[in-house]
């Protein structure tokens, strides 16, 4: 049988990476993002909608779930960043963060984990950055809203832990794309001289933490945060 | 629609009575305690019930709701304490 896998954010950066990628396993994989999809395949559902919205997400869970009877995996890829000073953040742009990151990963958490709580199955994988544990500074808020998620993840772990459902996090280094095009090179550089491995992160870095916590094998993990490139709480 | 919902409540109930230890609901009608205040669902079986009837609601009506919302849980008496109380709410949601 087929797995049905619902990644968020699948237009364009390692959400549509993931996406090819799992289609190419033979994935059924349905994405959504804020606008039209950029993938033709017939195993592959686009939905547009804004990942804070409750009622297009509860929408499009339903509707998965008519075709497709079941979700087996849930990648809550999609997110916003923002490189500021916190005194010069606006509150409008903590919202925005917040609701994207944080409600985001909420809403499809939530409405995902209903269709897997009844088949007994289930993985979901948070995303959270390395600018959280670092504590890294000119990122405060949107390290906040993915210091958010890894509590929410924990916690959540526990709550669906007696439904056979695993909630991990993965917390990947800078990769070259889209969210980083607009921040300072020496910003960069010496946030990679702060990793043990000190280099960009990959497609491939990334895909195989997924792999891990997505493998039928990984029943008994659960909880759990990695951060790539030997960044640690 | 009144009778519609009750069906499904109550539908939805037997078939999750099968599923929990030693038929703690009997046979569920209109007066059937639900949680709190000497009903019979946990919170896990709370939980379950209300995805369930969720599933079943927007199956039968077309209409996407959302239980679990912040006018059912600040609710001095909740809706879910019985079936009767539970379908009027979701007439009320309905017909919003």
């Amino acid at each position: 049988m087929k797995k049905v896998i619902l990644i968020t954010g699948t237009r364009k950066g390692i959400g549509k990476e993931l996406a090819e990628y799992y289609l190419s396993l033979g994935c059924v994989v349905i994405g959504c993002s804020r606008g039209p999809g950029t993938i033709v395949n017939s195993d592959y559902r686009h939905h547009e909608l804004n990942v804070s919205n409750e009622k297009n997400v509860v929408k499009m869970v339903r509707a998965t779930k008519k075709e497709f009877s079941r979700i087996d995996i849930l990648l809550n890829n999609a997110g916003i960043a923002s490189m500021n000073h916190f005194l010069t953040t606006s509150y409008n742009t903590v919202q925005n963060i917040f609701n994207t990151n944080f409600l985001g990963t909420f809403i499809f958490s939530r409405e995902v984990s209903k269709v897997m709580m009844k088949q007994k199955y289930g993985r979901i994988v948070n995303y959270t950055t390395v600018a959280s544990a670092l504590r890294l500074e000119g990122e405060a808020v949107y390290a906040a809203s993915k210091g958010a998620i890894e509590n929410f993840t924990q916690t959540i772990s526990k709550e669906v832990a007696p439904y056979n459902i695993t909630v991990n996090a993965i917390g990947p280094t800078p990769v070259e794309t889209d969210l980083i095009k607009t921040v300072p090179k020496d910003k960069i550089a010496a946030l990679l001289d702060k990793q043990a491995i000190k280099r960009f992160g990959t497609f491939e870095d990334i895909k195989n933490v997924i792999d891990f916590f997505i493998d039928d094998k990984s029943e008994f993990i659960t909880g759990q945060i990695i951060y790539l490139g030997g960044i640690h709480n | 629609m009144t009778e519609k919902i009750e069906k499904i409540i109550v539908n939805s109930l037997i078939e999750l009575n099968e599923e929990l230890e030693g038929n703690p609901l009997g046979s569920p009608t209109k007066e059937t305690k639900l949680y709190g205040g000497g009903g019979a669902l946990d919170s896990l079986a709370l939980v379950s019930f209300i995805t369930d009837l969720e599933e079943r609601i927007s199956d039968e009506f077309d209409e996407d709701i959302v239980l679990a919302d912040e006018k059912a849980m600040s609710q001095r008496t909740s809706p879910f304490r019985n079936v009767k109380s539970l379908t009027i709410y979701i007439q009320k949601l309905l017909e919003e």
